[in-house]
């Protein structure tokens, strides 16, 4: 999708960097000014891309270099870093973890934990939102009572979840369902009221009944603020889900940071810090991509 | 072209004693009162006025989105109740749908009649093809220009073989180029199909050059101030719009909407103003052009 412009307009001449990609077999001779042409229009039009993970790189270099001079030489400067350890010191307990199945298994119970409670906040969030952006009497039973709850924050919940599921690996997940919900509900409910009501018009003086333009028009219109929904609620599914753990588990990725600073494994809480950073990485990259696919319509 | 076959005895509008005022805070406003006026089933006519002065209101009455206050709108002696797909309308804004192809887009009414997929990707290219779409069928409507956009609108209305066409300013946000090509390929179409139009438009040339008959309406509260028949003959040509006939048509639309305009406006204009930028559209009596 990342066409230019000029592309736009001819769909013939749209096609030609594809075909353009694979050189026609025969004639070696032919071969060498074509690859270095596409090579040199890749360029031109990656340039801006390519300068931005160029200098990306660079600051990530320089961040690890200045976390292991502070390190190195035990700056107290307000901050102590006397304790803190360096980043190699992180690199030779992330060799050590990888190889050891206790650590994997945390990093796994915080991945299962997450996707059954994110998996069932938009099982439930999703329908939710659009059925409430579509009959009035649903939104206006409830609307009051999520809005009363909307503003507490899932850790705040960790006392009563305890009390209310039988099990502790129960009331984690429900944490991060809590987490993830209200997000996703309100994008939801956002994006149905953003439906260009002239589209609602087309499709009515078009022949489409009520269901038809609620698959037709409500639904793929709100997808956009769905997806944001959804990337905001993994976000806070992840925030919710390492206060839970170092609250009240006994397993998972924040159990095991919480845990290095008990047993004095400083290297270890680096560790499951920037294990926590990838995870969240990864999942919200997992959503963008499935946004991309749902919606091929859409630029970027 | 099954899908597209003429229904020449088919679509009359006829607007009857018709009022429609809008709910407000402030009471009711009335958008348009009085009004009476009929499309024959083939006609192409067009309604000018001031802004404000309720073409939308009244459009969006035929179509059927607006109940009138009072009096009536009927398609066929029929009485029109809620839009449908016999009543093909184009918006003035873009209003395809993101998220469909260029041809699932033309598909939409079709589908929505429940013809099966492969009958209605026949019936999509062909119509594409008529209005010289077919190579962007698989295109998403953000990577068309705005006459695409509005061309694939009007075929899209046209798929489902309405009996009456109505559109509300549909090439208000053109260029003047893109406009008179718009303009050249509606005519074509609707010559071929011999469906009725009702054209919303404030372009005074658009309306001669496109319709029968001409509807003038008032200032707010809207009602016809006049009604022009253009007996220009078809085909028309561009070059037509420097022809005396055209112009004296012109002239005299202009002061008719002018004079509307000025009352809109609250009638605070003096001629003399226009007089100091030596504009002098009096020039001519009302009655020598009518
Ligand atoms: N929903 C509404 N509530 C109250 N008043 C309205 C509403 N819609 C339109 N009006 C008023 O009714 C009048 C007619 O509106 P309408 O949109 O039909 O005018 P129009 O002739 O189409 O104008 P334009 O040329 O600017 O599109 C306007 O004065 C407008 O302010
Ligand atoms: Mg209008």
């Amino acid at each position: 999708m990342s066409s230019s412009p000029a592309h736009a307009l001819h769909p013939k001449e749209h096609e030609a960097p594809k075909v353009a990609a694979e050189p026609p077999p025969a004639a070696a001779a032919v071969r060498e000014p074509a690859t270095v042409a596409i090579i040199a229009r890749w360029y031109r039009l990656n340039k801006g891309r390519l300068r931005a993970a160029l200098i990306g790189a660079v600051s990530l270099v320089a961040f690890l270099v200045v976390w292991h001079l502070l390190t190195k030489y035990r700056v107290v400067f307000f901050v102590r870093f006397t304790n803190v350890p360096s980043p190699l010191d992180v690199y030779n307990s992330s060799t050590k973890a990888m190889r050891d199945p206790k650590f994997l298994m945390h990093v796994l119970l915080s991945c299962r934990r997450i996707i059954f409670g994110f998996a069932l906040a938009s099982l439930i969030a999703v329908p939710l939102g659009l059925i409430m952006g579509r009959f009035k009497l649903i939104h206006e039973v409830v609307f009051p009572v999520s809005e009363v709850l909307r503003p507490i924050p899932a850790i705040a919940w960790v006392p009563m979840a305890i009390m209310l599921w039988p099990t502790n690996e129960q009331s984690i997940v429900f944490i991060t369902f809590l987490g993830s919900f209200f997000p996703i509900l309100v994008n939801t409910l956002h994006g149905m009221a953003l439906v260009d009501p002239v589209l609602v018009r087309a499709a009515r003086c078009l022949g489409a009944r009520e269901t038809s333009i609620f698959r037709e028009v409500y639904f793929p219109a709100s997808l956009p603020h769905i997806f944001t929904g959804l990337t905001v609620g993994m976000g806070v599914a992840w925030v919710s889900l390492i206060a839970a753990e170092m609250i009240s588990g006994q397993y998972g990725i924040g159990y095991f940071t919480w845990e290095a600073y008990s047993l004095v494994q400083y290297a270890d809480i680096a560790l499951g810090m920037i294990a926590i950073g990838v995870l969240g990485l990864t999942s919200s990259l997992l959503i963008r991509s499935a946004g991309r696919l749902a919606m091929p319509w859409g630029r970027t | 072209m099954s899908v597209i076959e003429a229904t020449a005895a088919a679509g009359r509008i006829e607007v009857k004693n018709f009022a429609l005022s809008y709910e407000t805070i402030d009471g009711s406003v009335a958008a348009v009162t009085d009004t009476q006026i009929y499309v024959k089933p083939g006609e192409f006519v067009s309604i000018v006025g001031p802004s404000g002065c309720g073409k939308s209101t009244l459009l969006n009455a035929v179509a059927g989105f607006l109940k009138p206050t009072a009096g009536m709108v009927t398609v066929d002696g029929e009485e029109v109740k809620s839009p449908s797909a016999e009543r093909g309308m184009v918006f003035q804004q873009y209003s395809l749908f993101p998220w469909k192809t260029v041809r699932e887009n033309v598909e939409f009414g079709l589908k929505m009649r429940g013809m099966d997929r492969s009958r209605r990707e026949r019936a999509a290219r062909t119509l594409l093809g008529l209005a010289g779409l077919e190579a962007f069928e698989k295109h998403y409507p953000d990577r068309l220009s705005g006459g695409m956009k509005q061309r694939v609108g009007i075929v899209r209305a046209l798929a489902t073989g309405p009996k009456v066409l109505l559109l509300d300013e549909p090439f208000g946000a053109l260029d003047a180029q893109t406009r008179v090509i718009m303009q050249q390929i509606l005519t074509n179409m609707w010559q071929r199909l011999k469906i009725s139009v009702l054209f919303v438009t404030h372009d005074i040339d658009e309306a001669i050059f496109l319709s029968d008959r001409v509807y003038c309406m008032t200032a707010r509260p809207g009602s016809i101030k006049a009604e022009i028949p253009i007996p220009l003959e078809r085909p028309r040509q561009q070059s037509m719009m420097m022809s005396s006939e055209f112009l004296a048509l012109r002239r005299g639309l202009m002061s008719l909407i002018r004079e509307e305009s000025l009352k809109a406006m609250g009638g605070e204009i003096s001629d003399q103003g226009l007089q100091g930028l030596n504009i002098n559209l009096h020039g001519q009596s009302l009655a020598d052009v009518l």
